[in-house]
């Protein structure tokens, strides 16, 4: 039986002290994910700190302003500068509020966030710190705690904007949660494992990138995940002209930023798993023939492909936000239920007829632990999922939505009596 | 239920035993998986004491001045007027009760596209009857007007 283990670099085993007092044991599962886990958690926190100046730096050029430019050369600072101010601000907690479950909410929110990161692959090889067998599974289950943190520093607050801020977040995040699950299945058949490490490995095998085989999966996932982390157009938790800031409105100082940390990093995350399962991950065609695959250069570049996408679609994230106004919460519950679910049962169903017909005419072989495909296979495949599961899936959702309510301000007849009485 | 576990399914296509390598550093060993977890256990601990020491840190640095009025709930500067624990709208039970049913859902289908291509058509029938109840279900919720916001 093949286990994937751990193992630290050659030249990292080979460092004077390492090599000398260590057994590899210790090396492969204590030291090097302890060198792994600081390094990323450094990165990780640097670049949301970044990400912040980032969006505020991209919403004013959309806007034709110039942004923050004071503190540093081109306001390179100023997220230094914020993280100053915010640690040496008052750490207010209300006097109705429920102590306890105030302090501990931030940190479950931002720990939720955080764990999720180690075992995203960020680079081939030694560049994950976990290749666990159900990778994604993990993420999901890990991912959903971050709800809990937001519910319970809403109900905590004891303040009536945070309650209905986290009660809105809640509905929406579990509602979400679910097309985003389902529109994963569809790549799943083609990777045909949780691992995310042997996920883009597989995408590497087959020589392209699973967003071909499921656009439409994609498509949802990325709404979906948009949705989850509450960001603009759904982020109607924190919707400043109702709610204040929604479930935080009551924190501040340092615990404000732990939910702060905690939404950016679950962009993060939402962003890493679509490249991973649907854009191929650290793989670029023809990377290999450049570089040896193994080396440390690969690796290094592997990580430098795996961030550029990742940076490409946190940049749509929040290109998203300046250009979309906000939905209306009926409208958000409608997009999750009414469509964004039947689009991702559809997606299932068409994949699966689909394979099963290639399969049938022999374009695809399974071979243990990966597909195997032929050129008129990549062709069929490519083909029917741009010109059938796609235009298909919009015909049925046109159709099960005719007589649904205004979705996005369209003018409907009048419902008749009768049917408002049925449907209660 | 032992007995049933135990029971090999004879699959359409039986793996084939030379695939080809792939790039991690896979190794034959008796090692217990589980200590791939590990990394994960120690990332846990770093992850809750990172917010813990931050929080110490800054019980040092920051100044602190509270009044009855500070301390009080914010409602757009008023008094707030009573709890804010009150009832709330009943959709919210609902939508919480169908996530269940669709969540459970998503978790029976990942097994099953991960082995999707080996069970071929007999998946295909399977997954068309499973969907299949699942939408009878959905559908009905609809009709109720479940799904209807407002």
């Amino acid at each position: 039986m093949y286990i994937y283990l751990l193992s630290a670099p050659i030249w990292f085993s080979k460092l004077p002290i390492l090599k000398d007092y260590l057994d590899p044991m210790v090396l492969d599962y204590l030291v090097w994910p302890l060198v792994q886990i600081g390094l990323l958690l450094f990165v990780v926190l640097t670049l949301i700190a970044y990400l912040t100046l980032a969006e505020r730096k991209i919403s004013a050029w959309i806007q034709v302003r110039i942004g923050p430019n004071r503190v540093g050369p081109q306001g390179l600072l100023q997220p230094l500068a914020d993280g100053i101010k915010l640690l040496i601000k008052e750490d207010l907690i209300p006097l109705k509020a429920d102590k306890g479950i105030f302090i501990v909410a931030p940190i479950i929110a931002m720990v939720a966030a955080l764990v999720s990161l180690a075992v995203i692959p960020w680079g081939a090889a030694w560049a994950t710190i976990s290749n666990i067998d159900v990778g994604l599974l993990f993420i999901l289950a890990v991912s959903s705690f971050g709800v809990l943190g937001i519910i319970l520093g809403g109900w905590a607050s004891n303040s009536k904007y945070a309650l209905l801020g986290a009660l809105r977040s809640a509905a929406q995040m579990v509602s979400y949660e679910v097309p985003m699950g389902l529109a994963l299945i569809g790549a799943l058949m083609f990777t045909k494992t949780l691992a995310l490490q042997d996920m883009v490995i597989n995408q590497e095998n087959l020589h392209i990138w699973n967003v071909l085989f499921q656009p439409l999966g994609f498509l949802i996932y990325l709404i979906s995940g948009i949705a989850e982390t509450n960001r603009a157009p759904f982020d109607l938790p924190e919707a400043e002209s109702e709610l204040v800031a929604g479930y935080h409105t009551e924190y501040s100082g340092f615990r404000f930023s732990l939910f702060f940390i905690a939404e950016y990093a679950s962009m993060l995350i939402i962003s890493a798993i679509a490249v991973t399962v649907f854009l191929g991950g650290w793989y670029l065609p023809g990377l290999s023939y450049i570089l040896i695959p193994g080396s440390t250069l690969f690796v290094l570049a592997s990580i430098g492909v795996f961030a550029f996408k990742t940076l490409v679609l946190l940049y749509v994230f929040f290109w998203l936000r300046w250009s979309l106004p906000r939905y209306r919460y009926d409208q958000l519950m409608e997009l999750a239920w009414k469509w964004m679910i039947p689009a991702s049962l559809a997606n299932i169903l068409l994949t699966a007829t689909i394979l099963v017909i290639a399969k049938e005419f022999g374009l695809i072989e399974s071979q243990g632990n990966f597909l195997s495909i032929s050129t008129a296979g990549y062709i069929f495949l490519i083909g029917t999922a741009f010109i059938i599961t796609v235009p298909l899936t919009w015909i049925i959702l046109g159709q099960i939505n005719a007589r649904s309510r205004d979705f996005n301000l369209r003018e409907v007849e009048p419902l008749p009596m009768n049917r408002a009485k049925k449907n209660s | 239920m032992i007995f049933f576990l135990q029971e090999q399914i004879p699959l359409p296509n039986p793996p084939i035993s030379s695939a080809p390598p792939v790039q991690v550093n896979a190794i034959l060993t008796d090692i217990n998986p589980i200590v791939n977890y590990l990394p994960i256990l120690l990332l846990l601990i770093i992850a809750i004491s990172f917010p813990v020491v931050a929080l110490n840190i800054s019980s040092f640095l920051r100044r602190t001045v509270f009044d009855q009025a500070k301390l009080s709930a914010y409602e757009c500067g008023n008094d707030p007027v009573g709890d804010a624990r009150e009832r709330y709208s009943v959709r919210y039970y609902i939508i919480a009760m169908l996530f269940l049913i669709f969540d459970v859902e998503t978790v029976f289908l990942f097994p099953w596209a991960i082995i999707y291509d080996q069970l071929a058509i007999f998946g295909l029938i399977e997954i068309f009857i499973f969907i299949g109840i699942l939408i009878v279900g959905y559908y009905y919720a609809w009709r109720k007007g479940a799904l209807e916001w407002v």
